[in-house]
C-alpha cells in the first residue's frame, strides 16, 4: 500500500479533495493506483496494459479496452486487434482527459465485449477480487475487478445487455448503463449498435454519478446522441419518502435466482421501505420469457455487421492468402475466438434470405412489445428494483463450455437494455461471502432518480465492500 | 431447430469466415442449441406489432455541412497490414 493514500478505499471524490487540499500531487497519486497494479494485478489480470503519467492534472481512471485512446493499444480483447493503437480518442476517453483525468491504463474485456465473465478474452480471463478462483463477470470484468481491488478509483465500461452492471455486481461496485444515447460511442470498439452505451463503474453512487457528469451530453461525432434534458446532480438525501418502487412479479418467479441473492434483495426492499419508499409488485409479462431470446437475435446480427470491417486491409490482424478473399476469410478464422465467431454466425443466419422475417423482424417486434411493457409499468412506479445478476460470482469455467449458460447470466439486465433504459447496480449485501447487487431501473433519462434512490440505501446499508481478504 | 451442416457452410462463407472441419463440426451442434432456444420469439403473434429498430426517438440528426481537417494520410494508414504508395495493398482478387 502506498504510504499517501489508501487505494482500496479512496473514493473518487476523496481522492480530488486529497488534491485540492495539496495533500497528494496528480502524479504522487497514479503512482499510488500503479503501485497497487504492481502488487495486486499478477493475480488478477484487470490491466491489459498500463499508462505512464502523462502530466494530467486529475485523479486517475481506468477504461475499459473498447475506448479507444491515441498512442495507447486498444484490443477489444482480440487477437484481431492484438497490435492495434488508436490514432484518434474516443470522445469519452477525449472528456476524461479535458476534465483532467489520468488514465492509468486499459482493462480486460470479454472480446469484443461478448461474454459474462471476461473468459472469453483473448488474453486470459481477469479474476474476482472476492475470490481469485471465480470471475469478476463480463464483458466488463477487468474494470469492476480493477475498482473493488484498489487499482483505480473509478472506471469507464461498456453495457450492450448487461456488461457494466453484472461485473459490477459480482465485484461490489455501483455501475450504470446511461440511457440510450445519452454518452457518446465515437471511437468504441463496436459490439451492436442499437443497445451499446458506455458508462461508469465506482466505489459510490455519487462517483458515478461525477464520472457520468463528466462523459454524458451531445457530440458532434456520434448522431445518435442526445443532450441531457437536466443536469446531473450529485445525490444527497438518505431518504426515499413516497419514492414508488415496483418489483416484476415474473422476475422474483424465476427459479435461476439464487436463495442467498434473493435473500439480500428482499432485505434491501424492507429497508427501502424503512426509508419511505412505497414497494410493490409490478408486471413485466414479456421480458424475462422472451427477451434473452430477443437479445440472442438483435445483438448477434447487429454485430455481424459491425465485426465485418474486420478484413486484414486497413488495420489489425492480416494472415496470408493467394487470393484478396482467401486472405480475409483465413484472417478472420486466425483473429477471431470461439464467442465472436458463434455470434457473427448466428447473426449472420438471422439476417440471411428467407430467415430475416422470422428471426431478426420477429425480434425487432418483440422488441417493441419491451419498449412498451416497461412504458406501462412506469406509469405506476417511478422505479423498478430486481436483482442485477441472479447468481454471486462463479467459479471459473464454470459455464465456459455452455454457451447458453453463459447468457443465462443476463437474464434480469437484458430487458430495459433492448427497451433503451438506465440502470443502476448498487451492492446491497452479500451471499456466500460475495457481493450481490441490486439493480435500478427508471425511464430513459430517469438517471437522478437513480442516483438519488441508490445514493440512499448506500447509505443505509453501509456495507464494507473491500474485498475480505484484502482488508 | 436443427441446422445443417450445409447450411453452417454456407453462412461461413457469406461471414467470410474459413472454419476448419472441427469448428464446423462443433459449431453446427451449438447454433443448433442456440437457435432452438431463441425461436422462441416465434410463439408469439405479432403480426399487428410495429418493428423497433433503435430505442431513442431521435431522426435525421443532421450534422452541419461545415468543412473540416480529416486524419492525415500517415495515420490513416499506420495501422494496415501492407501499404504501398499511400494505399492499401491486399492480394490480387482472383
Amino acid at each position: 500500500m502506498s504510504a499517501l493514500v489508501d487505494t482500496l478505499r479512496t473514493t473518487a471524490e476523496e481522492a480530488l479533495g486529497l488534491l485540492e487540499r495539496g495533500d497528494v500531487s496528480a502524479a504522487e497519486l497514479h503512482a499510488a493506483y500503479l503501485d497497487a497494479i504492481g502488487e495486486r494485478d499478477g493475480e488478477l489480470h484487470a490491466y491489459l496494459r498500463t499508462a505512464d503519467y502523462d502530466g494530467a492534472s486529475g485523479i486517475p481512471i481506468a477504461l475499459k479496452d473498447v475506448i479507444s485512446t491515441k498512442g495507447l493499444g486498444t484490443t477489444a480483447g482480440s487477437k484481431i486487434l492484438e497490435h492495434y493503437v488508436p490514432v484518434f480518442d474516443a470522445t469519452v476517453a477525449a472528456r476524461c482527459r479535458e476534465s483532467g483525468l489520468s488514465v492509468l491504463g486499459k482493462t480486460n474485456t470479454d472480446e469484443f465485449a461478448m461474454g459474462s465473465s471476461t473468459e472469453n478474452s483473448a488474453f486470459g480471463p481477469s479474476r474476482n477480487p472476492w475470490d481469485p478462483s471465480r470471475v469478476p463477470g463480463g464483458s466488463g470484468g477487468g474494470t469492476a475487478s480493477a475498482v473493488s481491488a484498489g487499482l483505480a478509483p473509478w472506471g469507464l465500461g461498456s453495457d450492450t445487455g448487461g456488461s457494466i452492471k453484472q461485473p459490477s455486481a459480482l465485484c461490489g461496485n455501483v455501475g450504470l448503463r446511461p440511457t440510450y444515447g445519452t454518452v457518446s460511442r465515437y471511437g468504441i470498439v463496436a459490439f451492436a449498435s442499437s443497445l451499446d452505451q458506455v458508462g461508469p463503474v465506482a466505489k459510490t453512487v455519487r462517483d458515478t454519478a461525477l464520472l457520468y457528469r463528466i462523459v454524458s451530453g451531445r457530440d458532434p461525432s456520434d448522431s445518435t446522441t442526445v443532450e441531457l434534458p437536466e443536469a446531473v446532480e450529485l445525490p444527497t438525501a438518505d431518504r426515499l419518502d413516497g419514492l414508488r418502487v415496483g418489483v416484476p412479479r415474473q422476475a422474483m418467479a424465476l427459479e435461476a435466482i439464487e436463495p442467498g441473492v434473493r435473500a439480500a434483495f428482499e432485505h434491501v426492499l424492507r429497508l427501502a421501505e424503512e426509508l419511505g419508499a412505497r414497494v410493490s409488485e409490478c408486471e413485466l409479462p414479456i421480458s424475462y420469457d422472451y427477451g434473452m431470446p430477443c437479445y440472442y437475435l438483435i445483438a448477434p446480427a447487429e454485430a455481424s455487421s459491425n465485426l465485418a470491417r474486420y478484413d486484414g486491409v486497413r488495420y489489425g490482424l492480416r494472415s496470408e492468402g493467394e487470393t484478396y478473399r482467401a486472405m480475409v476469410e483465413r484472417t478472420r478464422d486466425d483473429g477471431f475466438g470461439d464467442e465472436p465467431k458463434r455470434r457473427i454466425m448466428l447473426g449472420t443466419y438471422a439476417l440471411s434470405a428467407g430467415y430475416y422475417d422470422a428471426y431478426y423482424g420477429q425480434a425487432q417486434r418483440v422488441r417493441t412489445l419491451l419498449v412498451r411493457e416497461h412504458a406501462a409499468a412506469f406509469e405506476d412506479v417511478e422505479v423498478i428494483a430486481t436483482p442485477t445478476s441472479p447468481t454471486v460470482a462463479f467459479p471459473i469455467g464454470d459455464k465456459a463450455a455452455d454457451p447458453l449458460a453463459m447468457y443465462a447470466c443476463d437474464l434480469l439486465t437484458i430487458p430495459s437494455c433492448l427497451a433503451g433504459l438506465p440502470g443502476l447496480s448498487v451492492p446491497c449485501g452479500f451471499s456466500e461471502g460475495l457481493p450481490v447487487g441490486l439493480q435500478l431501473l427508471a425511464p430513459q433519462f430517469g438517471e437522478n432518480t437513480l442516483f438519488r434512490a441508490g445514493h440512499a440505501l448506500e447509505q443505509a446499508l453501509d456495507l464494507d465492500l473491500v474485498p475480505e481478504r484484502l482488508r | 431447430m436443427a441446422i445443417t451442416r450445409e447450411q453452417v457452410l454456407h453462412v461461413a462463407q457469406l461471414a467470410r469466415l474459413e472454419l476448419g472441419e472441427a469448428e464446423l463440426e462443433r459449431l453446427t451442434g451449438e447454433l443448433g442449441a442456440i437457435l432452438d432456444a431463441v425461436s422462441k420469439v416465434a410463439e408469439l403473434d405479432l403480426a399487428d406489432v410495429p418493428p423497433t429498430s433503435h430505442p431513442l426517438a431521435v431522426v435525421n440528426a443532421w450534422a452541419e455541412d461545415e468543412p473540416h481537417a480529416s486524419l492525415p494520410l500517415e495515420d490513416v494508414v499506420r495501422n494496415a497490414p501492407a501499404v504501398e504508395g499511400g494505399l492499401f495493398r491486399v492480394p490480387p482478387t482472383t
